[in-house]
């Protein structure tokens, strides 16, 4: 593992190890439950959960990640592995999954101040050896760009929906794809993600620790909010379990791609109130809109007709395919399953 | 396909198979692949795993196949269900198949025959003979079409080398045995990425899914230096030289862009994918389960082989890839378009009885548009 200073341990928090943290500073988590002053601690790390179920990316004591104190730097660390402890003790994986992907937002913006860093050579090295350890990508340096291994930059970017990651759209040179600090780092923000929440799965639950029940008890009424009935019956194209694998995730789906997942349960005789709870984790939910909406896909107001899923090929243009042998031969997702292949 | 002509085949592609040998080999890794066959007139076998040259030449033997297939993906369990496998990596394949190209001297080669009374005319919407809109078609591809086929394969190595980095040893190209080429990557960077990322390839090669943006159009105040440089590499290169033409034109060409607008810019870069893109079948390059013609062994729709090109710019496959043997044969021809064969030309037929050598017969039959009575 990467040996890390203080200030780099208060930018990356998950790169720590957490019992040993503590341990080192010559505290334990029960006295982080009785002492008033370590108390604030368990209030910050609080906040820091709840800031990221809204979506939001928790307001840091660093400045330029740097802190002029020491204690400062202690308490950033406090208040991520506090989360963490609350987040075990809260049990709900959603709330896990939104924690990380914010914390992972957080990162990517020193990773990247990080990698552009021209005046301090061993700040962009650290950075780069990150992203190596972490999810074995090499990246070098080319003049002012990040080169990276096409076949590893396709890897992590046929997760994004937006055209502007598609290969055709990068510089590519010679079996290398060009990118920015700030591309290399969006590049990796899901993995990241998913690092930080591999973490914390795979992190012990404590039993309750006497002065943290309130905040327990906060994040479990919080958590009420996201729980999602899934409506994931009978054998779904690629296409549709990648749209509601990002809805699940918290994350954007474009309009375009709600379209087709609207259209094609409808299709397939799910009730508007069967698939609206599906949107519930998008950023930007709202229950009344949505209802709204599907009602009018479905024809029942409005113009009266009825809108259907839209074909294979228009769905390529819109890069929501994720087509695989089975897809072969078929031009709407409707029929997925349906047809023999030929 | 009846009886007759049937057993004339598997006697002529029999013969080819067991004089031929040295030119059958089992690819590199032999075991790790999975091989598969069909017979004339009957369904695909698969799953098969082989250890050598011996085992696959009695498997030919044996079997008198129409068609041998070896996957291009490496497996732990080649001769297990799909789902145990144990998939491990695919070469990189691309086909380039001349009917996909739209050429114009498409109509003048195809023929048409009907399902309903066998009657053979040149292309046309329904049977001259009988009205019936059941028809196959059938085409003898001409040079043109071998012409086109091959820049298309141009397009793609400089793309593969030039983009994506591979070595040009690692690039290999076969005459399919029809109407196009095989190209096969090995050992580069993608041997082990998936689907979704060979699609993305596939994208990338054919130039499809670009944005105004990469090439410097903008909605709003697009800036003339931000439009490609003949000097670039990649597509912003490519652009350039099809867009532009010439470097005196290029300021006069970005201005008319800018006016042109966005939407419009967004059509160019649409028909431009026919024009600069590689025309490759995107679903084979995707597929990486895919059974792929064996190279050395014969098509069936043709009676052709399918060889190696050592040198792609006079690679004639007419004569090259023409294996079967010379004896002749009494064949009734309804092959209304002439064709050449090892230098030599046949037809057009309209049905009269023939003699010819094998070879020229099993190309008529394979394409059933011949009949032994
Ligand atoms: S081919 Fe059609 S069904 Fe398959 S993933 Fe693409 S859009 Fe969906
Ligand atoms: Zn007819
Ligand atoms: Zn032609």
């Amino acid at each position: 593992m990467i040996t890390l200073g203080k200030d780099e341990i208060a930018k990356y928090p998950f790169l720590a190890d957490a019992g040993q943290y503590l341990k080192d500073k010559g505290f334990t988590l029960q006295q982080f439950g009785t002492d008033p002053d370590l108390k604030l601690s368990v209030e910050k790390a609080l906040d820091r959960v709840q800031v990221s179920a809204d979506g939001k990316i928790y307001k840091s004591d660093l400045i330029d990640g740097e802190a002029s104190k020491d204690y400062v730097l202690e308490r950033e660390v406090f208040s991520f592995l506090l989360a963490i402890v609350l987040l075990k003790l809260t049990g709900m994986n959603t709330l896990i999954k939104r924690f990380s992907l914010a914390e992972a937002r957080r990162a990517e913006k020193y990773l990247e101040k990080d990698l552009a860093n021209i005046t301090d050579e061993s700040k962009k090295e650290l950075a780069i050896r990150i992203i190596d350890d972490l999810f074995s990508i090499q990246i070098k340096k080319l003049d002012d760009y990040f080169i990276i291994p096409i076949s590893n930059y396709l890897t992590h970017s046929i997760n994004f929906h937006e055209r502007e990651w598609k290969l055709i759209n990068r510089h590519v040179e010679n079996g290398y794809v060009f990118l920015t600090p700030h591309e290399t780092v969006r590049l990796i923000r899901k993995e990241l993600g998913n690092y930080i929440n591999s973490k914390i799965i795979n992190a012990k639950t404590p039993s309750m620790i006497p002065g943290f029940e309130d905040q327990v008890a906060k994040l479990v009424n919080l958590s009420k909010k996201f729980v999602t009935h899934s409506v994931t019956t009978g054998e779904y194209p690629p296409c549709i379990k990648h749209a509601i694998d990002v809805l699940e995730k918290g994350e954007n789906l474009p309009h375009s791609g709600r379209f087709m997942l609207a259209t094609f349960l409808l299709s397939r005789n799910q009730s508007v109130e069967q698939i609206a709870p599906l949107f519930k984790n998008a950023p930007d939910y709202n229950e009344k809109v949505t209802l709204y909406q599907l009602n009018h896909l479905k024809g029942t107001s409005g113009s009266g007709t009825q809108y259907s899923c839209p074909s294979c090929e228009k769905l390529k243009t819109q890069n929501l395919c994720f087509a695989i042998p089975e897809c072969n031969n078929i031009f709407n997702p409707l029929q997925f399953g349906k047809k023999e292949r030929k | 396909m009846k009886e007759k002509e049937i057993k004339f085949l598997e006697e002529s592609f029999k013969k080819y198979y067991f004089d031929h040998f040295d030119l059958i080999h089992v690819p590199e890794r032999t075991s790790e692949r999975e091989f598969g066959y069909q017979k004339f007139n009957s369904g695909m076998t698969r799953h098969i795993s082989l250890k050598d040259d011996k085992e696959l030449h009695l498997l030919l033997m044996q079997n008198i196949p129409s068609d041998v297939y070896c996957s291009n993906a490496y497996y732990s369990f080649p001769n297990l269900s799909m789902k145990e496998k144990d998939w491990k990596e695919a070469d990189l394949i691309f086909d380039i198949d001349s009917k996909d190209l739209h050429l114009g001297c498409r109509k003048n080669h195809c023929v048409t025959k009907c399902n309903e009374c066998n009657q053979v005319t040149h292309l046309s919407d329904f049977c001259q003979n009988c009205k019936s809109s059941k028809l196959e078609t059938k085409s003898l591809p001409c040079n043109n079409c071998i012409d086109a086929s091959k820049n298309e394969v141009k397009k793609l190595k400089n793309i593969l080398m030039e983009d994506l980095g591979v070595e040009e040893n690692n690039i290999h190209v076969y005459f399919s045995g029809n109407e196009g080429f095989h190209v096969y990557v090995y050992n580069s960077q993608f041997q082990e990425i998936g689907s979704r990322e060979r699609s993305e390839l596939v994208d990338y090669i054919m130039f499809k899914g670009a944005i105004p943006e990469t090439f410097g159009m903008k909605k709003m105040k697009p800036n003339r230096s931000s439009f490609p440089n003949f000097e670039d590499k990649g597509w912003k290169g490519r652009f350039s030289k099809e867009v532009f033409g010439s470097k005196s034109k290029r300021s006069k060409i970005i201005s008319e862009l800018i006016t042109n607008g966005y939407s419009n810019f967004q059509k160019n870069l649409e028909t431009l994918s026919f024009k600069i893109g590689t025309q490759i079948d995107p679903n084979v390059t995707m597929d990486i389960h895919r059974i792929f013609r064996l190279p050395g062994s014969l098509n069936s729709k043709s009676g052709l082989a399918k060889v190696f090109c050592k040198d792609l710019k006079t690679f004639d496959p007419y004569t090259e890839s023409s294996f079967l043997n010379e004896n002749s044969i009494e064949i009734t021809a309804h092959c209304p378009i002439e064709f050449k064969l090892r230098k030599k030309k046949f037809g057009p037929y309209n049905g009269e009885r023939i003699t010819v050598p094998t070879y020229a017969a099993a190309y008529m039959i394979c394409k059933n548009l011949a009949t032994i009575d």
